[in-house]
């Protein structure tokens, strides 16, 4: 059998079905079956009302509109959808922007590098719900260590009932969350910094620039790019947040639904819903998953022209 | 320019300590009886005193769940990966008509958030009687792993050099020959990261078996858990050792498979 090829260039021969279906099959039938297949239906199941686990009318977008105009759901809704953006600027202000931060100093630091990213990466590794009980311990207004060292320097004032008023429960939230993840930005800034040629940061350093100017002439228009993943990433992530704030808040989301999210929301619906709960449910995960996937794509594409 | 230097240092160390310091109190914490950490939240442990993870292991049944959690994570991952690797094989590595589509179908899970489908999967495992048992939750982490999977394995199978592979076809190879001893190995790297990837989110998911199990004896260690501080809220040390036990398995993992990683990249590097 005659094979060419252009020199030096990969041409991967043609393969018959046979493989193609030993290789691929059983991950294909694996995946469709429990991931795409799902989603299909539950996207049927919300055009629909249920008495209970029986369909009792087709009603097109009508559990849609429900979720918009049936109080208290609609009220929910908006709150909880205001929660996930808060959450989105609070991680992007303080996760990702600290995360930049030390992996900036990272990159200068020469000895000890590897030392201080598992450190910081650690908590990555406990569930969102350990995470969850662990600084609901933490932050016992009386048993809790953090109020006891605030007491002993004498900072009563702020030991404070962090997640037990809604003042303080978001953002609390904020930064539990962070400091689980932050990670995922150290990693992925931290390979984007290592990737800019030594050329440019010598050429930076030479004419005398100030590490600041340094930094957001050289260093931060290179790391664009990972940026942006970071952004659509962290986007994705707070929207369908859930494990967290059902460990910190329970499923109602925290003292007045302060910390009420579109994820807590579909657990009620689903769980605590009336006879309906099917049809509310699949509505409000289909409109999550519109929501997240539309607002992720449209965010690539932002980022993706400003880079060009 | 050397106080810049302590400043920076200074600055690492803090947030390693923020970052570290919790995790380190637990364990700590651990090993202390519970009346002693009520009284002094943080103090280092009088005595090495083992009877908190004693408690933990068999009154709260952590022993049980950490058994079932092990089982389910180890084959679910095992699964997840093995059918992943061979997908991706013959994707990057062969031409067929629609080979870019099937790329695409499997990345497109990425975006897909995970619980959309939980109650048709539900009425699916119903109908299958897959409700409440072991094999159901294997084979449901097994499939919603693969878009990630795949997408770090295909990633990494694209940019392997050709030579070995048609070396062995001029060897009369065939397929599968070539999967299993020429790039099997070459992607040990790979498969190590997406172990770890698949691993802890297996390991400490709780929405899955908290909805699909019933059973209390084949629960894993993230529900037992929520149970766990439901029943011994007050006692601080046991609780401290149910962490512990929880977090365990996934740092041995974690440090195993970045030496793994660490070896597979340098050992690129030195050929």
């Amino acid at each position: 059998m005659m094979r060419t090829r252009a020199r030096g260039r990969y041409s991967p021969e043609h393969v018959s079905f046979g493989w193609i279906a030993l290789f691929s099959g059983p991950a294909l039938v694996l995946y469709t079956v429990l991931v795409i297949v799902p989603i299909f239906t539950a996207f049927v199941y919300g055009l629909f009302t249920w008495k209970g686990t029986t369909p009792d009318a087709f009603v097109g977008l009508g559990n849609y509109v429900e979720l918009f105009t049936r109080y208290p759901v609609n009220e929910q809704l908006g709150s909880a959808l205001w929660h996930n953006v808060l959450f989105f600027v609070g991680t992007m202000a303080i996760q990702n922007t600290i995360g930049l931060g030390l992996a900036v100093l990272l990159h200068r630091t020469r000895r000890g590098k590897r030392v201080f990213q598992t450190l910081y990466s650690t908590p990555y590794l406990l569930s969102p719900l350990i995470v969850g009980y662990l600084w609901a311990m933490l932050l016992s207004p009386t048993f809790g260590p953090i109020n006891e060292a605030l007491r002993a320097v004498g900072l009563d004032a702020l030991a404070l009932p962090w997640l037990g008023q809604p003042s303080t429960a978001l953002p609390v939230l904020i930064l539990i969350n962070a400091w689980q993840w932050i990670g995922g930005p150290l990693l992925i800034f931290g390979a984007a910094l290592g990737g800019i040629p030594a050329e440019l940061e010598e050429a930076g350093q030479l004419d005398g620039a100030s590490s600041w100017r340094l930094f957001w002439a050289v260093r931060f228009p290179m790391i664009m790019p990972a940026v942006g993943v970071i952004t659509v990433l962290t986007f994705i992530g707070c929207f369908n947040i859930f494990d967290l704030v059902y460990a910190l808040g329970g499923s109602n989301g925290g003292p007045s639904g302060s910390m009420d999210v579109l994820g807590l929301l579909y657990y009620r619906l689903a769980f605590d819903g009336g006879t309906n709960a099917i049809g509310d449910s699949s509505a409000m995960a289909v409109l999550m998953f519109i929501l997240v996937f539309g607002v992720a794509i449209a965010l690539e594409r932002l980022l993706r022209r400003r880079e060009a | 320019m050397l106080g810049t230097r302590l400043a920076v240092q200074a600055v690492l160390w803090i947030y390693a300590g923020v970052a570290f310091g919790p995790i380190l109190l637990v364990l700590l914490g651990s090993l202390r009886p519970t009346n002693e950490i009520l009284q002094n939240p943080i103090a280092l442990p009088t005595s090495f005193d083992l009877s908190n993870y004693v408690r933990a292991w068999e009154s709260a049944s952590l022993g049980t769940y950490f058994v079932n959690s092990v089982f389910i994570t180890i084959c679910s991952v095992a699964l997840c990966v093995s059918v992943s690797v061979a997908a991706a094989y013959i994707i990057t590595r062969r031409v067929f008509r629609g080979r870019a589509f099937l790329a695409a179908f499997f990345i497109a899970g990425l975006m897909v958030p995970a619980k959309l489908g939980l109650l048709p999967i539900y009425y699916m495992f119903q109908a299958g009687g897959l409700v409440d048992t072991h094999l159901g939750l294997i084979l449901l982490y097994a499939a919603s792993g693969i878009p990630f999977t795949m997408f770090v394995l295909m990633g990494f199978m694209r940019g392997l050099p050709v030579e070995l592979e048609e070396a062995a076809r001029l060897d009369g190879a065939n397929d599968g020959r070539i999967f299993w001893s020429v790039i099997l190995p070459l992607v040990r790297p790979a498969l190590a990261v997406v172990t770890i990837f698949q691993f802890a989110p297996t390991w400490n998911d709780f929405f899955y078996p908290l909805v699909l199990l019933r059973d209390t004896d084949k629960y894993t260690i993230p529900v037992g858990l929520t149970q766990f501080f439901g029943e011994y809220s007050a006692d601080r040390g046991t609780l401290f050792a149910g962490l512990i036990i929880a977090l365990l398995p996934l740092a041995i993992v974690f440090a195993f498979a970045s030496k793994q990683i660490m070896s597979g990249l340098t050992a690129g590097i030195s050929k």
